[in-house]
């Protein structure tokens, strides 16, 4: 085999796995992709029930009730709108009225978000980055929030 | 008067960077042999000083004086001894320090140990380790400060993140920057063969060792943190496809490749380009990791406080290493001599093969990382790449390289026999297939892909073995030839075979955890009794305890399995009352390779508690898979130092005229 052959082989080889990467990557984008909106977005966007997105804003204070079975329900607000949640199973150490909370799941016909999943964050102070820049836009952002955050510390160098 | 003399040393290694970055090139340049070995006492002094510097910060730490900011900050007196010292890397000034502390041991080693290198390509290697330490002494001195200090000091500290309070942080930070840092090694010599313009075997023969103990390291470091988030975070999880566990797992993938295209350039001297290009790509993607991590630009479950002046300052270190060895790259690369034949099916045909599905299987883990990034930045939406788009890219591109593993080592070098290759492994796939039909039976109606991900694994660690029975010739010869033979095979044979074989037991780990995962979330009173995983368990009841820092409610369960009590588990609640957290200490219990799991919830009024409980089967295969896979390296290096201390064959001059 001489040396042009070979590197045709291999070019070759590596175009059809490039392809194939290529193709899969795009398929993954077009299914596996979860939006994060706000609750002020998800009611000028009219998200339609049923479509996966993640949900961030601030546990309404008072607003956390606790049925059978584990069951949770909070209000998750931007200061704007107000969105009912609906979790089943057990919060995060860090879940707190008032604090950040960033939800994943599903918009139910009624308008209530039935989450799967509320995210664990690594500290009491630290607010969801999108949940902050949200904040920020709408004005509500209160100083409070960020005063202890720079000298948060991370669980970075630890890469948990 | 120790903080500053740390601060003063800090400073000191600076200026020692900026001679070693600076004085061994005019030295190339002009042939000086006086300033080519300038280095040589000047990168372990660098070393001593970040050392010094290193252990300056310990020891505020340890005294916990609150003088300094960074202690204040991550530290309390009443905090136990243990994570005073790991606290020093358990926050960004600290970690960082570590990891400069880490890149000048590696400088000061090549320059002690690296005897029998050409001078001046030591030399070059280590003014361009020395570039990359001036920047980030530079970063650390300007931005991220660690020996700062209060103008009127508080009396006590705020404490260190009370998940950051585990023996896990002790280990895996240093385990995964030894990772990081000593792909530097790599690059640093893909960049003096560059300048240089000339690499030969030899080349390849000096970095595959630092390669493997990078890698050795780098895979332990993500083992340790994947266990580290299983325990600690208590949500039963070990990998979430966090972007800063994809920072960890990027660099490890084009580290695994640079290791097999090394040993094609060292055994072959083929794919030279392409292993200069991957050593590069190696270590940028350890930057990158850093930058990931070090900037804050990452929405992640890792929480990070943003300082934009530090991001700005990493991206341009990013910029500047990245772009400026690439750019060297494609200026130079031409100029390096072309390697030896193979045909398309040979062991540097597989090897290339395995290149090609790891380089690109970690390039669509760095396009699920990047995107939502990008994507922010131009049109502003925000998204998260999870668990769904890996498994639909990452996973099926890993398939083929499995199934490819157990064949490299049985093909032979130039040409290779395929057929003969897979006549050698009927008995690997009659196991597989066995093993596929019963777990196939087994779980009759259940997930379908499972079994055949386990006969995969079986496949994967079979293969490896039959390696090892083909050099002995177990079975055709009596067994104590077999032994002799076993104990004459090369060590690196031993490693190959125990790497590819942890990486199944790794697979196997991981498709039994997710798919026959069984969990239990309810509410328990004191006496209540549930089942998971085929395990009664009873809350027994509650008790109090007081740490050294913090309170804790520990709840005791008594586990049996057909009316035998086989032990208890203790899962607490601790609340630290500096910084007014709690943390979740998950229970483990170890059954052979599975685990029980149990975590808690909150507490109710009535006196209920929720509870998490998981059946984890054959879950500790995931990190022993790791252990294995590291030991293999291990193995290996011990086979390579011998092999590189040992005197030079009788060829020498002709393949020094071959290397000008």
């Amino acid at each position: 085999m001489t040396r042009k052959q070979r590197r045709l082989v291999l070019i070759g080889s590596a175009m059809v796995v490039l392809a194939v990467a290529v193709g899969l990557v795009l398929n993954a984008m077009r299914d596996s992709i979860v939006f994060f909106s706000t609750p002020s977005e998800v009611a000028e966007k009219h998200v339609v029930a049923g479509k996966r997105f993640r949900l961030g804003g601030m546990v309404l204070p008072g607003s956390v009730t606790r049925g059978d079975n584990l069951q949770v329900g909070f209000v998750v607000t931007d200061g704007n709108t107000k969105i009912p949640v609906n979790y089943r199973g057990a919060l995060p150490d860090l879940f707190r009225e008032g604090q950040g909370v960033v939800t994943e799941g599903k918009l139910d016909a009624a308008g209530t978000f039935v989450a799967d999943t509320v995210l664990a964050k690594h500290d009491e102070n630290y607010m969801p980055k999108d949940v902050a820049d949200a904040l920020k836009k709408q004005g509500h952002w209160k100083d409070e929030y960020a005063k202890e955050a720079p000298a948060a510390p991370n669980a970075q160098g630890a890469s948990r | 008067m120790i903080v500053e003399a740390g601060h003063f040393a800090l400073i000191l290694a600076l200026a020692l960077a900026l001679i070693q970055s600076i004085v061994p090139v005019i030295g190339v340049r002009r042939r000086e042999p006086a300033l080519i070995s300038v280095p040589l006492s000047i990168a372990p002094a660098q070393f001593i000083f970040a050392l010094l510097a290193f252990g300056a910060l310990v020891s505020a730490h340890v005294t916990s004086d609150f003088s300094v900011i960074n202690v204040y900050e991550n530290s309390h007196s009443l905090k136990p001894m243990i994570y005073k010292i790991t606290g020093v890397w358990g926050n960004h000034e600290g970690s960082m320090l570590l990891w400069v502390l880490i890149l000048a041991l590696f400088g000061a080693l090549v320059a002690l140990f690296g005897s029998n290198l050409p001078s001046t390509l030591r030399a070059l290697v280590l003014a361009v380790q020395a570039w990359i330490a001036t920047a980030f002494y530079l970063f650390i001195l300007t931005t991220s400060n660690p020996f700062l200090r209060f103008a009127h000091p508080p009396l006590e500290g705020r404490d260190l993140n009370p998940v950051l309070q585990d023996i896990g942080l002790a280990i895996h930070p240093p385990m995964l920057y030894l990772g990081y840092v000593g792909f530097s090694i790599s690059f640093s010599f893909a960049v003096a063969a560059l300048i240089e313009g000339r690499i030969d075997a030899a080349w390849a023969r000096w970095v595959r060792p630092w390669t493997l103990l990078a890698w050795m390291f780098l895979t332990t470091g993500i083992a340790m943190g994947s266990y580290w988030a299983y325990y600690e975070l208590g949500w039963g999880g070990w990998w979430f496809w966090d972007p800063v566990e994809n920072a960890s797992l990027m660099p490890w993938l084009a580290g695994t490749a640079l290791l097999h295209s090394a040993v094609v350039m060292e055994k072959r001297n083929a794919l030279k380009i392409w292993t200069v290009l991957l050593a590069i790509l190696t270590f940028s993607l350890s930057l990158l990791g850093t930058f990931l991590v070090r900037s804050g630009v990452l929405t992640s479950v890792h929480a990070f406080a943003t300082d934009p002046t530090r991001g700005v300052f990493i991206l341009a270190i990013l910029a500047t290493f990245i772009g400026g060895s690439l750019m060297l790259f494609a200026w130079r690369a031409s100029s390096l001599s072309q390697g030896g034949l193979f045909a398309p099916i040979s062991r540097e045909g597989a090897l290339v093969l395995n290149n090609l599905f790891l380089t690109t299987a970690c390039a669509t883990v760095l396009v699920g990382t990047l995107y939502p990034l990008v994507l922010e930045v131009v049109t502003g939406d925000k998204i998260s790449v999870g668990a769904p788009f890996f498994n639909l890219t990452f996973a099926p591109l890993f398939v083929p390289l499995l199934i490819a593993v157990p064949f490299g080592p049985l093909l032979a070098w130039k040409r290779g026999d395929l057929l003969g290759a897979a006549q050698r492994l009927i008995a690997a796939g009659v196991v597989a297939l066995l093993a596929l039909a019963v777990v196939m039976a087994w779980t009759w109606g259940g997930a379908v892909l499972a079994p055949l991900a386990i006969g995969l694994a079986v496949f994967v660690v079979v293969g490896a073995l039959t390696d090892l029975a083909e050099r002995t010739a177990l079975f055709r010869v009596p067994l104590k030839i077999s032994l002799r033979r076993a104990r004459g095979l090369p060590r690196s044979t031993w490693g190959t075979a125990l790497a590819h074989a942890g990486l199944g037991l790794t697979l196997m780990g991981i498709v039994c955890e997710t798919t026959w995962n069984s969990e239990n979330i309810l509410t328990m009173k004191p006496g209540d009794g549930t089942s998971v995983g085929g395990y009664a368990v009873t809350l027994v009841g509650f008790s109090q305890h007081q740490g050294s820092n913090y309170r804790e409610t520990v709840s005791t369960f008594n586990i049996r399995v057909g009316g035998d009590e086989i032990g208890t588990m203790t899962p607490s609640k601790r609340t630290f009352t500096t910084r007014g957290s709690s943390t979740t200490e998950a229970a483990l219990l170890s059954r052979g390779f599975s685990q029980l799991y149990i975590s808690l919830g909150d507490r109710n009024d009535d006196g209920s508690i929720a509870v998490r409980m998981y059946y984890k089967p054959l879950v500790l295969l995931i990190w022993l898979g790791a252990v294995v896979m590291a030991f293999g390296g291990a193995l290996s290096l011990s086979d390579r130092r011998l092999r590189v201390g040992a005197p030079q064959p009788a060829k020498q001059p002709r393949s020094l005229q071959a290397a000008e």
